[in-house]
């Protein structure tokens, strides 16, 4: 049928004979030559010439064989769809998974660290470990005595939740436990990939510049908790810790603020509640 | 480049479900508060539908202006970056409608 009128495409006949569609209006037009001598008999060949016969069928001169094809689809929906997977399976086990990000050298290993040896006598930790190369970090982790698991991106500049699940299936997380993500050290592209985690946790280091809330706006506004690392430096730098909050503040009012060290320890306590509390909300919803 | 890589993914399996076998132009919808840079998309565009069923493919970038609702007066108003303050109240709290969009929204094929 005619796409553009609607009209059917019956039995062509010509002169009363049945005329075969063979040609489509898609292969180039073959012209007599000129200095052919040879009586022309075009219903001979039996070929016609069917401008409908296309993808488009539409037998109107003038509109194209190509048709328009509606996809509406978000472009990470197939991300979206393997995070949605990976939140089921972690909320079924009852496992509380934090998604770390921030740009490299803002202390998010030494942290993780310090946060597992706080952590480890009462919770279950495993920790996944997202660099471009190098199993160095993995490799720390483990002298914890955590179960760590380290993805490799390669080029890739974030981890994906493909990629999350794929390492979930590789390590046996116990029900009830607590799994960190470490993402890739970059504060742009992990914004936009839901790993299928309970939150982000943005980190922030007073090394780098109070202004980085409105330079990556779109991560801290993903993230659901700032730590703000490195706060033993801040008598040594010139860096303003209230602009920095109140720029956060102003990507993402809900945003929540811990000030920490993972080197003397600050603010250690408030972030290692924020965790238990976390945790326990997790486990106590119907497995 | 994932992005790309996720466009064309969803173009393919479009090609499967609806079979047509060449692509001639790919609209998207990028709302101005996503965090796509619309030239490195069309860079890596190109890149990785070399050789593939959306190979020279004109590449459409529709941009979705910005808008919000104020969470604590209601008011809806133009944004143009994701801290931008509600013009009435002058809160941070706003909750984004549109233009954070990254959609394929159609293809035209043959």
């Amino acid at each position: 049928m005619c796409t553009t009128c609607g009209c059917g495409t019956g039995q062509l006949y010509v002169d009363g004979k049945k005329i075969q569609r063979e040609v489509s209006s898609d292969k180039p037009m073959h012209y007599r030559s000129y200095s052919s001598n040879e009586t022309h008999h075009p219903m001979q060949e039996q070929k016609t010439i069917d401008f409908g016969a296309s993808i488009a069928g539409t037998h109107a001169p003038g509109i194209s064989q190509a048709r328009m094809v509606k996809i509406e689809q978000d472009i990470l929906s197939k991300n979206n769809q393997y995070a949605n997977k990976n939140r089921e399976y972690l909320s079924k086990h009852g496992i509380f998974a934090l998604n770390l990000v921030s740009g490299p050298g803002s202390g998010k290993t030494t942290l993780l660290v310090n946060t597992i040896n706080a952590l480890h006598d009462r919770l279950s930790i495993t920790v996944i470990e997202g660099d471009q190369q190098t199993d160095y970090d993995a490799a720390r982790i483990r002298e914890t005595g955590a179960t760590a698991i380290q993805i490799n991106t390669g080029k890739g500049c974030h981890l994906d939740a493909h990629m999350v699940g794929r390492a979930i299936q590789q390590i046996d997380l116990q029900t009830n436990s607590l799994l960190m993500i470490e993402n890739v050290g970059n504060l742009v592209c992990p914004a936009n990939f839901d790993l299928g985690e309970a939150h982000k946790v943005v980190i922030l280091s007073v090394t780098e510049g109070e202004d980085k809330p409105l330079k990556y706006p779109d991560m801290f506004h993903a993230a659901d908790l700032m730590l703000l690392n490195k706060c033993d430096l801040l008598p040594h730098l010139t860096f303003d810790v209230d602009l920095a909050i109140k720029y956060a503040l102003q990507v993402n009012p809900n945003l929540t603020v811990i000030q920490i060290s993972a080197a003397d320890n600050t603010g250690m306590p408030a972030w290692l509640e924020w965790i238990e509390a976390g945790h326990i909300l997790k486990t106590i919803k119907p497995a | 480049m994932s992005l790309a890589e996720n466009v064309l993914q969803i173009i393919e399996q479009s090609a499967i479900e609806q079979k047509f076998t060449r692509i001639k132009t790919v609209w998207l919808e990028i709302g101005l508060l996503s965090c796509v840079e619309p030239e490195a998309l069309r860079f890596h565009f190109d890149v990785v539908t070399r050789d593939s069923i959306a190979h020279h493919a004109q590449l459409e970038i529709i941009r979705i202006q910005g808008y919000g609702c104020c969470n604590h007066c209601a008011h809806e108003m133009p944004l143009a970056s994701i801290y931008d303050s509600c013009p009435k109240c002058d809160n941070y709290d706003i909750r984004i409608i549109r233009g954070d969009e990254m959609r394929v929204k159609e293809l035209e094929v043959k």
